[in-house]
């Protein structure tokens, strides 16, 4: 057996860490999370990762030290007091988001807001802090328009619709480079805030790149049956199809298409119902070759990504898809400003968010930081695309970050 | 070519739709009881199957009688520890009764089995079948046949049978079945029973292509409603009809107009039968 002094040494720093124990009443943050609806899966893998952030902010973490609050316990600024999320299920609803940011302010008397999931969700609950004077940190929406509302109250740390749209764009326009077709292509969106924003600034972006979009598909992501629609691209035969779902839908496209022999030439799934871990496990097999967006990357042993993936994994059995991972930073950015801010103010919690400095080693994801704009969108956020090879996502443009080889005609199930 | 496809997917689709829609036809349509956890009785039926696969690696042959039988004793238990008791209330009561029944069994479901998506793995019944240029899957073809099968036994049974005589009978008129020796509660109890036993048999048969997940009674029941409404309350046959209309139609709205408009044109038309045929499309008046 191999004899480790590991566990003595960390002995002393264990017990300073009993003495450091969080103290005073804790601070709470509200959190609006789909914990039930079809974005259910999501939702509660968000959970699983928020509750992991209480616990690594709560407890001293040296592994983690090159992230905020993490070496510590609790909120060092606000003499050591701990951090206490109240998760609200938001149920897939507009209204009922609003009305659960509605209570976790004036009942649970949160200091803050975070997350929302669905673009539209994000939109209603967002409204009522601004109404109340309330910081809502949202991790994960990527509709433009959250943060052309003019609010003073919402900050954003997720690449949103034109970075997204504009790496798409230039990966299309490098593969007409090399030789592929790219003239015809195909937008299959989820009809709410998301799809319909995404599927919009991809066609514009596209359009002012010189590419246009022949076709466009909206459709209801509850829907039990999309067959006709996948019929309606064999029927069309475009060069590239770009999906935009989420988790129950994605699924179900991919099935259908395994099932009516569709196989486009180049298959882009943006984010949430492909990168939800659910699709992978479920529906993986038969989506080879899909490419994907992603700002999270955990396959570097030592980083923060690489850390958090595995204290995620122990936690849950699963890998954190880049979705669950961009909430969850989301979420540590509103704890950070938190403590910055010295206080449980909401003022000072906002001018805090203002003076947001993350850089990208201070951070759990890819992003090059974070730094909000006047909107409250993180300037520093990125994303990169990936592709889908077993089970597993992996990094291939741009080139020049990537960690393996595009591979195009997508294969879906061969 | 696609066109017909298209209307291929329709039919098979419909007869999916009149597959879950059969076990409802029975409850609403004959005991005259809305069963709003029709939905979550077919999510059931999923979870089933896919315990009996994963767990038991047992094949459809097992895993649909396995759902059946479950399902009937789920359904004759719901009669006498629920709906027995609720029918005596107003009409409020059946409806909550019934609505309260579904969260209970959908989020016991999401507590035990999580929110993620599982399925069993795809061409259980064989890989896809190419006849005419037309692509036709096992999976949805044998819940076609099945649906069809269902149908015609559950109409043989209340038309033909001595048991399906005193079933309408209770359903009829209750008291005057118990004045000619008919006990009501045993009648209803085993139309709750082979309710939810083709509902049963249809959630193990759509677990074969779709995705199980504990919310996904929601995405399906709806339909089902509108399916036993158009095809007119307790017509077996007509939960049919309107299935296969109902399945074709989103099939070529879809295709022609956009996914987004189907459920419009659906149920444009359903307001439009009613409109002229209240009592649905095979309904007695």
């Amino acid at each position: 057996m191999k004899i480790t002094r590991r566990p003595l040494l960390a002995a002393p720093a264990l017990m300073l860490a009993g003495r450091a124990q969080a103290q005073g009443a804790p601070i709470k943050v509200g959190t609006l999370l789909p914990l039930t609806g079809v974005a259910a899966s999501a939702g509660n893998s968000a959970k699983a990762a928020i509750e992991l952030a209480v616990e690594l902010v709560n407890t001293p973490r040296p592994d983690l030290a090159s992230m905020p609050l993490m070496a510590t316990t609790g909120f060092p600024a606000i003499g050591g007091r701990p951090l206490e999320v109240v998760i609200a299920d938001q149920q897939g609803s507009p209204s009922v988001a609003q009305n659960q940011a509605l209570r976790l302010i004036t009942q649970e008397r949160v200091v803050a807001l975070t997350n929302g999931y669905q673009s539209g969700l994000a939109q209603t609950a967002s409204a009522i802090a601004e109404r109340h004077g309330i910081p809502y940190v949202n991790g994960e929406s990527v509709a433009t328009n959250l943060t052309e509302r003019g609010f003073r109250w919402f900050f954003r740390t997720t690449p949103i619709g034109p970075d997204i749209a504009a790496i798409y764009v230039e990966f299309l326009k490098a593969a007409r480079i090399d030789g592929r077709p790219v003239s015809k292509i195909a937008i299959v969106n989820e009809n709410t805030e998301y799809g319909t924003s995404i599927a919009d600034v991809i066609r514009r972006t596209a359009e002012q790149g010189g590419i246009s979009i022949e076709l466009q598909i909206p459709y209801a992501a509850n829907s039990a049956d999309v067959s006709a629609q996948v019929l309606q691209l064999k029927g069309a035969q475009p060069d590239v199809v770009i999906f935009i779902s989420y988790t129950s839908d994605a699924i179900l496209y991919a099935r259908t298409m395994r099932a009516q022999g569709y196989r486009p030439p180049i298959l882009i799934g943006d984010n949430s119902g492909f990168s939800d871990d659910n699709f992978v496990q479920t529906a993986g097999d038969i989506a080879q070759g899909l490419i994907n967006r992603s700002a999270f990357d955990p396959s570097r042993p030592g980083s923060n990504s690489f850390k958090i993936n595995a204290l995620y994994k122990a936690r849950t059995g699963r890998e954190m898809d880049d979705t669950t991972a961009r909430m969850m930073q989301g979420f540590l950015v509103a704890c950070d400003a938190i403590n910055r801010a010295g206080s449980t103010q909401p003022a000072a919690i906002q001018a805090a968010l203002r003076a947001t400095d993350l850089s990208a080693d201070q951070l759990m994801i890819g992003y090059r930081g974070v730094k909000f704009d006047d909107k409250g969108q993180n300037t520093k956020a990125s994303v990169l695309l990936v592709q889908l090879r077993g089970r597993e996502y992996v990094s291939v443009w741009p080139t020049e970050t990537a960690t393996a080889q595009l591979q195009l005609p997508y294969k879906g199930w061969e | 070519m696609i066109l017909a496809q298209v209307v291929l997917n329709g039919f098979l689709m419909g007869a999916v739709y009149a597959l879950f829609s059969s076990g409802l036809t029975l409850i609403w349509g004959m005991m005259n009881v809305v069963n709003f956890a029709h939905g979550d009785f077919v999510m059931i039926a999923m979870y089933v199957a896919f315990v009996v696969f994963t767990a038991l690696h047992l094949g459809p042959v097992f895993f649909v009688p396995a759902a059946a039988m479950l399902l009937f004793l789920l359904g004759v238990t719901v009669y006498f520890g629920l709906v027995r008791h609720v029918m005596r209330g107003p009409m409020l009561a059946q409806i909550l009764g019934t609505f309260g029944l579904a969260l209970v069994l959908r989020y016991a479901t999401l507590w035990i089995f999580t929110a993620n998506f599982v399925s069993l793995p795809e061409n259980l019944l064989g890989d896809v079948v190419t006849f005419a240029g037309l692509r036709l899957e096992p999976s949805r073809v044998a819940a076609g046949i099945a649906a069809l099968a269902l149908t015609i036994g559950l109409h043989l049974l209340l038309t033909r049978t001595a048991l399906g005589s005193r079933l309408l009978a209770v359903a009829e008129d209750r008291n005057a079945a118990m004045l000619v020796g008919i006990r009501p509660d045993p009648m209803q109890a085993l139309a709750w029973g082979l309710g939810a036993a083709c509902t049963g048999v249809a959630g193990a048969l759509i677990a074969l292509f779709f995705y199980i997940s504990p919310l996904v009674g929601e995405s399906l029941a709806l339909i089902a409603f509108v399916v036993v409404c158009l095809g007119g309350f307790g017509s077996v046959p007509g939960a049919l009809v309107a299935g296969l209309t109902i399945g074709v139609v989103e099939s070529l709205t879809s295709f022609w107009i956009g996914p987004a408009f189907k459920d419009v044109v659906v149920f444009v038309l359903f307001l439009g039968v009613l409109w002229f045929r209240p009592q649905g499309l095979l309904g007695k008046a």
